[in-house]
């Protein structure tokens, strides 16, 4: 089968680095595009050839199992052929390491680089040494753009447009590239954003992105659609940014009580790896008439095939879109 | 290359028809000078003037500046070398060169070096070096502290005698109080200046550039403002404790500028300085990850910018100085987050500083003088004056001849400008130490 690349034209960028920056239908086409991949991959026979003889590197610099496993799938179910190549970094050669990997990769002559950093601005870094497409799987607290884009299509799945619809973003915001993927993608979108954690977690005027900020749960939380639970990051806490993980669930872990002031049907979501107990209660994440944890994960791999067909195709590129993509 | 430069006494120069401005004395106007030597012989508007003519005396080498500024040679009281220890990054002969190439001929190096200058051997080390290469002058700043590591007092009494001109940690802060406080009072016995680098390290930890909506979206760990302005208000308090002559560092947020106004007015002896990416640059130079941006203290806020200029206008900023700091291609190609500090700034000092006059914040006098007379007399060194009987350390420069700072073609040997790309005018024609000219602009080059 062939596909018509004709339209691919509707994401001009050479790169995937982030959201923001993206225009409305930018994102609509990407999320078109991933929805068409859905039900494919719900059949027996779930494989492409889309991208056959196209070299796909998952450069991983950190651990992850879930967003590589993710893309390596979208990869082989259209086709392409998928390294995984996994750097352990120490603390003082990553940088060296990244210039240094990206420039051998880039000799082997890939056609798709999909990078996790745990630095901001590493997949751009990247993105300049290199001559094929990269997609940015996650770049420290920057940016993780495929994880927004599989938030927002699990919800217009649900909700058939994200316009209008409040959500309400909790937890970990300021160590967190998934906040700040889903600020850019939610406003751009129309929806908007309300933010809730405690101080010392919220980063320093991020209401100037169009958020409004919480630092009561029942209060952020009243009359929401959506409810996106973020993940502690304790591994990128070295100092105290609350005392304990007792008072942190007390007064922000997300149970049936403060969920009560939400919109009855409102959405659970979270990008996982949950802690249980930590930010969201076990029953709360495993009700599955509210919870659609595991439909995030489900069209993770869509979106993600989404974007290697088109980032990975040859298509007209527009490199005077200075926006940074 | 520095083994080229001649080293006999120099004989007689004349420097006619030159635009001499000379801060110390507000002289602004057409004339000449006459160098005998190594000193400055005669100066003023008359000399060898002959009508509309100039006349030199048979046996005087003549140099005629074209109309051209000549003024004293600049003096920058803050540069990081990297010799001994750093030599990949620079070294006395690179920042010698680079120096003289921006009209530099005295500068005072950081004793952030391998060893630290917290040692008299290592003083006349770079004293020494620095005089056999015959280029620009070195002071040397000795460490308040031993290994510039905050804990225990260096030996500032006999490293002043050495020839250390004052005293700081350099690129650290004094960051524990008791430590500061006991290091002023020992240095007021001496009368011995103290300089402060004003940042709280533990409100800076991770910080990699100015904590606010940019560092947010970029997902860049901040540094609050707060940081120097709390350092700022404690050695303050400090200096009014001790008696401590206490200067200030590249100061870069307006409410830290306010203070220091405050206790100046209070009659306090506090000085400080600042460097052109504090009032040429903003935050937003850091775009969208450019490592080159990345100073300490870090690019602040448009409003921090203009409070910075406008205490050059009023006098609450004493001077401006390059912070001159290399970093080889390997400190500054990673993610920004583990990239290093700092931009060289020895080239672009004069035609940033220019920027103060081109924009009509000041006059062109008035912008020479934060890089001549007034940090020499703070940091009480001989230089920065067109006086006869002072060394013939001079200035040529074209205050108007625009060029574009280009990374790759500056004449240090790391390349690490915040400036890259940034259109400027004022360039240097030529520098003379001790009489000899050191550097001449190469037009066919």
């Amino acid at each position: 089968m062939t596909i018509d690349v004709s339209d691919f034209s509707a994401y001009p960028h050479r790169h995937l680095l982030g959201i923001e920056g993206l225009f409305p239908h930018e994102i609509s086409f990407l999320l078109d595009r991933s929805e068409s991949y859905v039900d494919q991959n719900r059949q027996a026979d779930k494989k492409k050839s889309t991208l056959r003889g196209r070299t796909i590197i998952n450069l991983f610099f950190e651990n992850s199992t879930r967003t590589r496993t993710s893309f390596e799938l979208a990869g082989k179910r259209l086709g392409a052929d998928v390294i995984n190549m996994s750097v352990a970094t120490s603390a003082i050669k990553k940088g060296e390491t990244l210039i240094d990997t990206a420039m051998t990769l880039n000799a082997m002559h890939p056609d798709v680089l999909v990078v996790r950093h745990p630095d901001s601005g590493a997949a751009k870094l990247l993105s300049e040494k290199v001559n094929c497409a990269v997609i940015s799987g996650g770049d420290g607290r920057h940016e993780h753009p495929t994880q927004a884009l599989l938030d927002a299509l699990t919800i217009r799945r649900r909700r058939g447009d994200l316009a209008g619809l409040q959500v309400a973003i909790c937890g970990d915001v300021l160590h967190s590239r998934v906040a700040r993927s889903n600020i850019h993608l939610l406003n751009t979108m129309g929806a908007r954003v309300r933010l809730i954690a405690p101080r010392t977690l919220i980063p320093d005027s991020i209401e100037r992105m169009g958020v409004e900020v919480f630092y009561d749960m029942k209060e952020g939380l009243q009359d929401c659609d959506i409810v996106m639970m973020l993940r502690l990051q304790k591994e990128r806490m070295q100092t105290s940014f609350f005392p304990s993980v007792r008072e942190y669930f007390h007064f922000f872990g997300l149970d049936y009580e403060k969920l009560s002031v939400t919109k009855p049907d409102a959405l659970i979501m979270h990008p996982g790896p949950m802690n249980r107990g930590v930010e969201i209660d076990s029953e709360v994440a495993d009700d599955y008439g509210r919870s659609v944890i595991r439909e995030q994960v489900e069209m993770g791999v869509a979106v993600r095939m989404a974007c290697l067909e088109v980032l990975g195709l040859p298509r007209e590129i527009d490199d005077s879109t200075v926006r940074n993509l | 290359m520095a083994g080229a430069i001649p080293r006999q006494m120099p004989g007689k120069t004349a420097y006619i028809n030159a635009h001499l401005i000379d801060p110390a004395t507000g002289l602004d106007e057409k004339g000449a000078l006459l160098s005998d030597g190594e000193n400055i012989a005669d100066v003023g508007p008359g000399l060898f003037r002959v009508g509309n003519g100039w006349q030199v005396p048979d046996g005087v080498e003549t140099v005629d500046c074209a109309g051209q500024y000549l003024s004293p040679g600049f003096v920058d009281i803050r540069v990081e070398v990297g010799e001994p220890g750093q030599e990949h990054k620079g070294t006395l002969a690179s920042a010698g060169r680079a120096a003289t190439g921006g009209g530099i001929t005295t500068m005072v190096c950081l004793p952030n070096t391998d060893p630290v200058i917290d040692d008299m051997s290592v003083v006349e080390f770079v004293a020494r070096r620095a005089r056999k290469l015959g280029l620009t002058k070195v002071y040397p700043y000795g460490a308040l502290t031993k290994g510039a590591r905050g804990q225990e007092l260096a030996e500032i009494g006999m490293l002043s005698e050495a020839g250390a001109v004052a005293f700081t940690d350099g690129i650290h802060a004094t960051a524990n109080a008791r430590v500061m406080a006991q290091a002023m009072s020992y240095a007021a016995t001496f009368d011995l200046m103290i300089i402060q680098h004003p940042e709280e390290p533990q409100l800076t930890e991770d910080g990699v550039m100015n904590q606010g909506e940019l560092a947010t979206r970029l997902g860049l760990s901040g540094i609050p403002k707060q940081a120097e302005i709390i350092m700022v208000e404690r050695d303050i308090r400090l200096a009014e404790m001790t008696g401590a002559r206490l200067h200030f560092a590249h100061v870069s947020t307006a409410e830290s500028i306010d203070v220091i106004r405050k206790a100046r007015a209070a009659g306090l002896p506090i000085s400080c300085d600042t460097a052109p990416p504090y009032f040429a640059l903003n935050e937003t130079a850091v775009g969208d990850y450019r490592t080159f941006s990345k100073l300490s203290p870090p690019l602040r806020s448009e409003q921090d910018r203009q409070a910075v200029v406008a205490a050059l206008v009023d006098g609450t900023i004493d001077a401006i100085a390059s912070d001159h700091s290399p970093q080889d291609e390997e400190a500054k190609r990673v993610p920004f987050a583990q990239a290093a500090f700092g931009g060289v700034g020895l080239n672009t000092l004069l035609p940033l500083t220019l920027e103060l006059a081109h924009n009509a914040h000041m006059s062109l006098i008035d912008a020479i003088t934060l890089i001549t007379s007034k940090p020499a007399q703070l940091m009480n060194l001989p230089a920065g004056r067109l006086e006869v009987g002072m060394a013939a350390d001079l200035t040529v420069f074209d205050a108007e001849r625009g060029w574009k700072v280009d990374s790759g073609k500056l004449m240090s040997k790391s390349q690490n400008t915040p400036f890259d790309g940034r259109p400027v005018q004022g360039m240097v024609l030529r520098t003379v130490v001790d009489g000899r000219t050191v550097f001449q602009l190469n037009d066919e080059a």
